[in-house]
């Protein structure tokens, strides 16, 4: 069984004791602690159930590279599935449950589907949910999700906070180890502004535990007075539980610090965003040890080497009582070592190898251990947990020599550089094959914007697994080479790689990997989806080395020949609050008011997002529905006057000698010929001859156009004009401006619109001064305005442009002076409502990036006798000019309901893909309060020459309905009532 | 995220601050051009793995338009240069000369 020590751990402060909760029991464990250390120091070797054969897992690993100990931490709207509990700091009142099983982690019913392991081979989702086929989404898919999967995504919002932090530094030292530390101070001590993230609360990686002198003092000094060094040096910054997430493109990287996460009780954000402009990356990522395969190297007690002796050395755990090593080299010993020390049980050490004869095999042999070389496990023997283990000889096929009843095995394949960062951002590797290893080439580095390498890496990162390779004065026994092993033993019979786990997490094995190589999947890539060898948090930490190795077994290629996967960030998985940052509720993204926002709030606006815009959509009255209330906004507009808020129509100024020519590239009309205060509707085009935008073009004076915008393409729009004027037309004289929040823009519409005004007095708008489509500047009321005869609804109406500082004012001296008229306020939906009724465009109901102005019965605001605009030449192509294209009408449905949104027009037949034909779709549909009726526009094939024949169109509930093609002007088609 | 300088304001541009444009240095083609000439023009781009001439926009910043010379393997940057030209400029492409040897064939 596995216990706390009565001595050792140099981690934890024994003089406290904390309580924490594993699935509704109590437990107890040191500050000091992971979850991981106190979960063993309880015997609670079994921690989760695998992802597909629910079979019982344990702890394998002691730091992020641990793929079986993941577990909800927290609870309610604290609560994170997934967590490693090698990572989880302990702390008092800490709560976690163990994942994946069901009905209780002792006992699953899912552990049958490990009764069968032929059940679940690679592929098997392919190969067999795949008839009938209606049985996937209602049958197969519901009961695999319930089975498999990690932990339950949370339910409650996040109660915590996040923050983003910017960061600038000459020198990224990625690693608080031996190795980082001492790069950290070289670049330190040569001026350099330096940052040190270090993933784990501790400084000095592996070293402490494995041991080793510099200058003749234990490794553990050096690393004392290093980070001392650094501490005092100004230059310096670190940062200790900061992973390095992922190192992009020019130095970019992000860091991501957990802050609370073990003191739950500390003010501040949970998570920190680091994102870091480095100039240069050193990655002291160190290295990972790897698994062997042998058959039930998946049962809990089954650790790696270097685990063990972390559970021994840092927390003062023993994992078990009689511990087997199981090697390929000579590093394992130090665990052997670790565990006599403890006073603890070393029955073997088994080693693959024909020989070991280095200085810690003679260690070993000199503290009476015995070593068995040669050999390897044919058999882990026990369920829940280890009970024993049969040996065999390693170059043969597993016949069983002796057995060996042990509690624990500790594994030791040899040790992975951890190259993920160096590759994330291009870095090449090659092989080691003396070392079996992939190790990053510094001759194919990743380079930075001037073309030199922007990462390096140093220490066991590199290549370099000794202390001594790594720092001068450094001392440790010197160590003979490992033998790679990838199957124990050699060979290994059918029913053993059924057995030998390559990745835990995604339950594959030895034998999923051969599978699929046998079934053709050749490429390293493809294997690991059709496997998932070294997907989800794993991201092939584990697994990696050794799947690799034996698909090109399978394939009869060297390993290099296959290569690796692609590792992609984040390193480990980070929060997604931590990405979401400050970045939520309100302040999610900026919101745009208009000068008069609150006047519609205090008036209990219904809003609308418009873009970045809020709009109100209509001003519902206490007991009205938004239709009740949008159809009254209309009724008192077109009877009497309403108010319009259309501050947030885009306004642009464009001026300069050149500004004429410039606007007749822009719109598909002529502007040049516009007379200063005169007021054009416009149209504009992309280069693709696509309608982009469309708004009425003012002349204010000789040099001066003022071009309203979309409320949503202000911004695109300009930056349109602009593109052109810089990178084409750059030697014309025209400067682009664009001023839409510098005015509060409103629109007074109705029949009683001019009497309002003049009632504010200031200005002649009489139909003589200031006719249909034109423009004058004055003053209203008090206010300083510009006035545009402009409609948008058929009726009456000007829209008048005051500076946004007197926008408030301006609405309240119209409400107040309209009082008597009745003044209503309308909102967005009243608008379109009404232009719909008239039969204007609207971009992005009528207009979808396909369509052009000629589709939209627009062909009188294209100049015929310009030779150029942008758009121009690709409208005279082919398709565009084919007389078959959809054209824009009315239409009316013949019970008078309102057509279905988006709906399309049934036609006889099928089209290519034996879909039923249609011949048009609906664009904009309303009920019209003004007909007491549905209208709707749309494009039909053939449409303006079938005025009043009857299509039917697709309704939602299946059927269809009929409506009659009409005329799109469904108001006042002569256009009487706006030009009075 | 690629670090552009604007030569314009000369401010060392962070990715998110740009906005990109695409193959630089097209030649417009407008009405009265073959079908074929205006399909290159419109549609038809250069995606070269080594060495591109692009379009970038200081979006988030000056809001000017410039060019990039930028390997689209390594992602170096050989320069920035003034969107108001046809062609890139001679001391860039020296230097692409220098770095790319054989670029040009």
């Amino acid at each position: 069984m596995s216990t706390r020590l009565k001595s050792g751990g140099r981690l934890i402060d024994r003089s406290e004791t904390l309580k924490f909760q594993w699935n509704d029991k109590w437990l107890r464990g040191h500050p000091g602690d992971t979850l991981a250390s106190a979960l063993l120091a309880n015997d609670q070797t079994l921690v989760g159930r695998s992802f597909k054969y629910h079979r019982p897992r344990g702890i394998v690993a002691s730091g992020v590279e641990e793929p079986n100990a993941l577990v909800g931490l927290g609870k309610g709207a604290k609560f994170e599935p997934n967590q490693r509990a090698t990572t989880a700091e302990l702390f008092d009142g800490l709560i976690a449950e163990s994942q994946n099983h069901w009905p209780s982690l002792e006992f699953d019913i899912g552990a049958v589907n490990a009764l069968v392991p032929k059940l679940f081979p690679a592929g098997f989702y392919y190969k067999t949910f795949i008839h009938p086929r209606a049985f996937w989404k209602h049958v197969f898919e519901p009961v695999i999700r319930k089975a498999a999967g990690l932990g339950k995504a949370p339910k409650d919002r996040d109660a915590d906070r996040y923050e983003h932090f910017y960061a600038f530094c000459d020198v990224l030292v990625v690693g608080g180890g031996v190795a980082g530390l001492n790069a950290a101070l070289q670049a330190a001590k040569e001026g350099k502004r330096v940052l040190v993230l270090e993933q784990t609360p501790h400084w000095g990686g592996r070293s402490p535990v494995d041991g080793g002198t510099v200058d003749g003092k234990p490794v553990a000094d050096w690393i004392n007075d290093t980070v001392e060094a650094l501490e005092r040096m100004d230059n310096v910054r670190m940062r200790r539980r900061c992973m390095a997430a992922g190192i992009y493109d020019h130095g970019y990287v992000i860091g991501y610090e957990r802050l609370t996460d073990h003191a739950p009780a500390k003010q501040g954000p949970r998570h920190r965003l680091w994102r870091i402009r480095a100039g240069h990356v050193v990655t002291a990522t160190g290295a990972i040890e790897r698994p062997l395969s042998f058959a039930g190297n998946d049962i809990p007690g089954v650790m790696l080497a270097s685990a063990v002796r972390d559970y021994i050395v840092d927390y003062g755990v023993s994992p078990g009582d009689r511990v087997v090593v199981v090697t390929n080299n000579d590093d394992a010993y130090r665990t052997a070592l670790a565990v006599r020390e403890a006073g603890l049980v070393v029955p073997a050490i088994v080693d693959a190898r024909p020989e070991a004869n280095g200085a810690l095999p003679q260690a070993a042999r000199a503290a009476g251990i015995m070593v068995k070389t040669g050999t390897g496990i044919a058999k882990v023997q026990g369920g829940k947990r280890v009970t024993g283990v049969e040996l065999c000889a390693q170059a043969g096929e597993g016949a069983t020599l002796e057995t060996l009843p042990c509690d624990a095995i500790a594994m030791s394949g040899g040790w992975s550089p951890v190259v993920h960062l160096w590759s994330h951002t291009g870095g090449k590797l090659t092989w080691d094959a003396e070392r079996a290893f992939f190790a990053p080439d510094p001759s194919r580095a990743p380079v930075g914007h001037d073309g030199a390498p922007s990462v390096s890496v140093v220490g066991a990162a590199a290549g370099d697994l000794t202390l001594p390779a790594i720092l001068d004065g450094a001392e440790a026994p010197e160590e003979t080479p490992l033998r790679p092993v990838w199957m124990m033993p050699e060979g290994a019979s059918a029913d053993k790689r059924l057995k030998m786990w390559l990745d835990y997490q995604n339950d594959v094995k030895v034998s999923d990997v051969q599978l699929a190589a046998q079934e053709g999947y050749e490429s390293v890539e493809h294997t690991k989806r059709y496997t998932t060898l070294g997907m989800a948090t794993d991201q092939g930490k584990l697994s990696n080395i050794n799947g690799l190795a034996v698909l090109s077994d399978a394939l009869g290629q060297p390993i290099p020949q296959t290569g690796t996967t692609t590792f992609r960030p984040p390193y480990t998985p980070i929060s997604m609050g931590a990405i979401a940052g400050e970045a939520r509720g309100e302040i999610f993204q900026p919101l745009r008011r208009t000068p008069i926002h609150s006047r519609h709030e205090a008036a209990g606006a219904h809003w609308e997002p418009v873009g970045h815009w809020r709009r109100p959509y209509c001003f519902p009255k206490a007991g009205e529905s938004h239709r009740d209330a949008v159809n009254r906004e209309i009724n008192a507009t077109r009877s009497g006057v309403g108010l319009l808020d259309a501050s947030t129509l885009g306004k642009i100024l464009v001026k300069g000698p050149d500004a004429g020519q410039f606007m007749d590239m822009l719109y598909t009309n002529m502007m040049s010929s516009l007379k200063p205060g005169k007021c054009r509707y416009g149209l504009m085009c992309s280069e693709n001859g696509f309608l982009m935008d469309d708004g009425v073009v003012v002349r204010l004076d000789d040099d001066t156009f003022l071009a309203h915008t979309t409320t949503g393409g202000a911004d695109r729009i300009h930056a349109h004009m602009e593109e052109w004027l810089q990178t084409e037309w750059w030697d014309w004289k025209v400067y682009t401006a664009n001023v839409t929040e510098q005015w509060a823009q409103i629109g007074v519409v109705g029949p009683k619109a001019r009497a309002v005004l003049e009632k504010l007095g200031g200005m002649d708008v009489s139909a003589e001064t200031l006719p249909f489509m034109t423009y004058a500047e004055g003053t209203l009321g008090g206010f300083d305005a510009r006035v545009f005869r402009i409609s948008f609804s058929g009726e009456l109406s000007f829209e008048i442009a005051v500076p946004a500082s007197q926008g408030l004012a301006f609405w309240d001296a119209l409400a107040e002076a309209g009082a008597e008229f009745g003044i209503t306020p309308y909102g967005t939906e009243a608008l379109h409502v009404m232009r719909a009724e008239k039969g204007f465009i609207m971009i992005g109901d009528e207009t979808d990036g396909t369509v052009i102005p000629q589709d939209l019965g627009l062909d009188w605001a294209i100049s015929k006798k310009k030779d150029d605009y942008i758009g121009k030449r690709a409208q005279e192509r082919s398709h565009m000019t084919d007389p078959e294209r959809w054209k824009l009408v009315g239409l009316e449905t013949l019970d008078g309901s309102v057509l279905p949104d988006g709906s399309y027009a049934v036609a006889d037949g099928t089209n290519a893909n034996g879909q039923g034909a249609v011949q048009g779709r609906v664009t904009s549909t309303y009920y019209s309060p003004t007909l007491g009726r549905g209208i709707a526009m749309g494009l039909v094939l053939h449409g303006p020459d079938r005025m009043d024949e009857e299509i039917a169109f697709n309704t939602v509930s299946g059927g269809t309905v009929k409506a009659k093609i009409v005329n799109a002007v469904f108001y006042d088609p002569e256009g009487e009532k706006q030009n009075v | 995220m690629l670090l552009l300088t604007c030569p314009n304001c000369g401010v060392a541009a962070e990715e998110t601050e740009l906005a990109p444009g695409g193959e630089a240095h097209l030649k417009r083609v407008g009405p009265g051009s073959e079908d074929a000439d205006f399909e290159g023009y419109l549609f038809l781009r250069k995606n070269p793995k080594g060495v591109h001439f692009e379009r970038w926009r200081h979006a988030n910043g000056c809001g000017k338009w410039f060019h990039a010379a930028r390997c689209t393997v390594t992602l170096e940057v050989f320069g920035t240069y003034s969107a108001q030209t046809t062609e890139p400029p001679k001391d860039i492409l020296l230097k692409i000369d220098d770095k790319r040897p054989g670029w040009r064939g």
